[in-house]
């Protein structure tokens, strides 16, 4: 072994029902290093992570870590802990309910001499990490009050107060903005200089070569290799996870047109939710695909939701293809033919333990209500239909939704929703935590949608990608809708749109 | 081949749903048959089943196996309201075994007359009185699924209220009697159509009738939707309070039939001991099936056999000579450990040892 090796893996194995998860797998951290663990959905980037924390129990290899004689094997994260692995996952495992003291010192609360909690110290210890690590937050509000950034900021911190020598950052970036991205880098770069090897998953090339020194590379459960970052530009990276070139995304982007000529699909007038968004108007014309910009947290996501319902608008008025609709609850809403990807995969999207065949044909079968049960044979075509269509990898149609990675879970609410064959579609962050040849994929799918004469909301943290595929885009800030950009749209332009006035 | 093949029948096995529940209800068949075997009666007589004369009935089919399905018919119809319930909620109604008892005191004194507390002739057409405890159950079950559907009480909290209610609602509704409706077209219900017992048959068309609406509707997959994971149930279209007040007013309404084969069985309405701890059986049939309390996915075919296997212990206990009073420990006992082979990490356990097992043989 090397003498600044923190931890090795050698040929780690791992088998799911119907799949290979891992097959023969290496990875090598250094002392004081932030090392990328690249790779496409499903290629065994957290099935790794998680025979490292403990979680999983891999069938053959052995992983080595310094100052420990022999294969160290762990059983639960605790044990992972006590050889000073510490994770932050790609969803926030932390619980809602209690405070954010709580979360910080849950199962390793400080104790008075009496044996008792001590809530005094650990909510003054807990608010001097949040604010060392520049977070603003009162540690004694629920964690529940939070965004999601937030809660992911606040796994972080308790991740990084349990003194560890590896840190594994499983996509932790995919729900912060680029300020609270810049922060964490910060944060990783003061880790790195005292020593800790941080292990780094991200589906953000950018970060990659913002903040790493090192990359290795998975593809399919198989290593490809490790690479100082300096022997592996983007391009090649690219090719390296998805085993060819790719495709050029600026393909993509459609010619120009005017859209409004076209018939109006939605037209909101005067929308809004008390407390989450503040009155609106916004036209969406057929085929248009049009994004909405803005800051997380700035109302992009309760825009949509109130139009689908999913928060019940509280004022104004609603027309769907001319025609004026009450939506009381999302349920109406689809039947005057809307369909929405929620952001949060795991809280509004998959449902875990119904099958990918069940989780596909739900929405289109609540549309049909529930005496016009679709039969077995047309549920298995639909399903087999949409699986081929856009590439679900899955086992089988029978398989769990909770065993696919999240990039095809996330394919398959995309299959509900087609399924429904949807004239206006919202799509809340589809590609978030998504590797970056689906990313393309499902961009094209929502330039084909459109072609084909539906319409399409898009939000995205991403506003390359919404310049890519929207014709027209939905300034966003602070709750409120402030303006829109129907050309030249640039990144500059948006960015200059979303910072606000004096431009 | 042929080792492959028995391999794949083991996984098969292994994987099957309803291992579990038909598991327990052999190993309590096997301590009958061995218990037979040794005091010297006929091994078999567990599952002898013969015609007896009777005064009373006439021919009736007779033996120990008609009793366990007989007796343990009020559970079973418990169980698939319960089914539902657990999985649309993630939570129990404890208050199904008062509700059973309110609906026959409420059918009762419709039958005999406020304040009467015996007769043998009926003061309303049978219909209404059978008509009354189903209308209350589905009541009581709507009361349930209002709080914890729509005001997002607690299950358990929800269900206290009639739990501890229901009882001393059917005695205000008797008068305090115990009402006896001594007419032999309302004790139909709890003795024999033609040979076979009626509370069988009600069982019997209660689960065909339930089977059928789930294989062909999409109630079942929208309760276990709705029981993973709500919100994005919501999101996709379906109507999470609707289902889940559904649920709990169908397990009142099971509560109701169940009451009606209870009151029937004594011909009265006994508030105080009809369906006394029958929640806790309805509930363990559910959790003996391989359900989950937790919610989600269902398997209605596990709780009923698990609703049998209780009776079967309860019964297999008396006919070993446990005394009533210490029944409940050795079904503590068999209970202990039926949870504990389906617990996750003792199954986990059995899969490592069997793993290392066959990497020993593979080394070997």
């Amino acid at each position: 072994m090397e003498d600044n090796v923190v931890l090795t893996a050698r040929g780690i194995s791992m088998t799911f029902p119907g799949v290979k998860a891992l097959d023969n797998v290496d990875l090598t951290l250094r002392k004081g290093e932030i090392h990328a663990l690249m790779g496409e959905n499903g290629a065994g980037k957290s099935t790794l992570i998680k025979c490292l924390t403990g979680i999983n129990d891999f069938e053959a290899g052995e992983i080595h870590i310094e100052g420990i004689d022999g294969p160290v094997r762990n059983h639960s994260t605790r044990d992972a802990q006590n050889v000073g692995i510490s994770t932050v996952y790609q969803e926030v495992n932390l619980c809602p309910n209690l405070s954010v003291a709580e979360n910080l010192f849950i199962g390793r609360e400080p104790l008075t001499v009496l044996h008792t909690v001590d809530r005094k110290s650990y909510n003054k210890r807990s608010q001097k990490i949040m604010d060392e690590l520049g977070i603003s937050v009162d540690v004694t509000q629920n964690l529940e009050n939070y965004s999601l950034a937030i809660q992911q900021m606040v796994a972080i911190a308790r991740a990084v107060d349990m003194e560890c020598k590896v840190l594994i950052l499983d996509e932790p970036t995919s729900s912060l903005d680029d300020e609270e991205v810049e922060k964490l880098f910060t944060l990783m770069r003061g880790l790195r200089e005292k020593g800790v090897s941080i292990l780094f998953v991200t589906h953000f090339l950018e970060q990659v070569y913002a903040v790493c020194d090192r990359i290795t590379v998975l593809r399919n459960g198989k290593y490809v290799g490790e690479y100082p970052i300096a022997d592996l530009p983007r391009m090649k990276l690219v090719a390296a996870m998805m085993g060819k070139d790719l495709d050029d995304l600026a393909e993509i982007k459609k010619e120009q047109k005017d859209y409004s000529k076209e018939p109006m699909e939605i037209s909101a007038k005067g929308l809004s939710h008390a407390g989450t968004i503040k009155p609106f108007n916004l036209d969406i014309h057929k085929g248009e695909v049009v994004g909405i910009g803005g800051l997380l947290g700035s109302g992009r996501s309760e825009l949509a939701r109130c139009i689908y319902g999913a928060d019940k608008a509280q004022t104004g008025s609603l027309e769907v293809a001319g025609e004026q609709v009450k939506i009381n609850q999302p349920i109406d809403a689809m039947n005057k033919g809307m369909g929405m990807l929620p952001d949060d995969r795991k809280a509004e999207g998959i449902i875990a333990d119904l099958s990918v065949r069940e989780n596909i044909i739900l929405a289109l079968q609540a549309k049909r209500g529930m005496l016009r049960q679709l039969t077995r044979a047309q549920q298995e075509e639909i399903a087999d239909r949409y699986i081929d269509l856009i590439q679900i990898k899955t086992a089988s149609k029978e398989t769990l939704v909770k065993q696919l990675s999240g990039g095809n879970q996330q394919k398959v609410i995309l299959a509900r929703w087609l399924a429904t064959d949807p004239d206006f579609l919202i799509l809340d962050e589809p590609t978030r935590g998504i590797d970056i040849g689906t990313k393309s994929e499902i961009q094209k799918l929502i330039v084909k949608l459109a072609g084909e004469g539906k319409s399409v909301l898009f939000i995205s943290s991403e506003i390359e990608e919404m310049l890519r595929t929207c014709s027209r885009m939905v300034i966003m800030r602070d709750g409120q809708k402030v303006g829109e950009l129907d050309h030249e749209l640039s990144q500059e332009n948006v960015m200059k749109a979303i910072a606000g006035g004096e431009a | 081949m042929s080792s492959i093949n028995s391999k794949s029948f083991w996984r098969r096995i292994k994987s099957w749903p309803l291992l579990l529940p038909v598991v327990a209800l052999l190993l309590v068949m096997a301590v009958n048959i061995i218990h037979d075997a040794a005091t010297g009666a006929n091994p078999l007589s567990f599952f002898l089943v013969s015609l007896k004369d009777t005064t009373t009935n006439g021919t009736i089919l007779y033996g120990r196996i008609i009793d366990i399905i007989n007796r343990g018919s009020e559970v079973a119809i418990l169980a698939i309201g319960m089914t539902l319930v657990v999985s649309a909620s993630a939570g129990t109604d404890i208050s199904v075994g008062s509700v059973m008892s309110l609906c026959a005191s409420f059918m009762c004194m419709m039958l005999a007359g406020y304040g009467v507390s015996s007769t043998t002739t009926l003061a309303v057409p049978l219909v209404i009185g059978l008509l009354a405890a189903v209308v209350m159950g589905l009541v009581c079950g709507a009361f349930n699924g209002t709080l914890v559907a729509h005001l997002s009480i607690q299950p358990m909290v929800a269900t206290l209220i009639l739990y501890s209610a229901a009882r001393a609602i059917g005695l205000l509704l008797c008068n305090d009697l115990i009402v006896y409706v001594r007419n032999p077209s309302f004790a139909f219900f709890g003795a024999f159509a033609g040979p076979i017992p009626t509370p069988i048959i009600i069982t019997v068309i209660c689960i065909v009738i339930v089977s059928l609406v789930l294989k062909k509707t999409a109630l079942g997959m929208y309760i276990q939707s709705v029981g993973i994971n709500a919100k994005a149930s919501r999101i996709a279209g379906l109507n999470s309070k609707l289902l889940i007040f559904l649920a709990y007013t169908l397990c009142g309404l099971f509560a109701a039939i169940a009451g009606i084969v209870a009151s029937s069985r004594i011909t009265s309405a006994d508030s105080n001991n009809i369906g006394l701890y029958l929640e806790m059986d309805a509930i363990l049939s559910v959790a003996l099936g391989g359900n989950s309390l937790g919610g989600g996915k269902f398997n209605l075919a596990g709780s009923i056999i698990g609703a049998y296997t209780i009776q079967a212990i309860t019964t297999t206990l008396y006919a070993l000579g446990v005394s009533s009073i210490q029944a409940p420990v050795f079904k503590a006992i068999i209970v202990i450990l039926i949870v504990v082979i389906e617990a996750p990490p003792f199954k986990a356990f059995v899969n490592r040892m069997s793993a290392a097992k066959a990497a020993k043989g593979v080394k070997a």
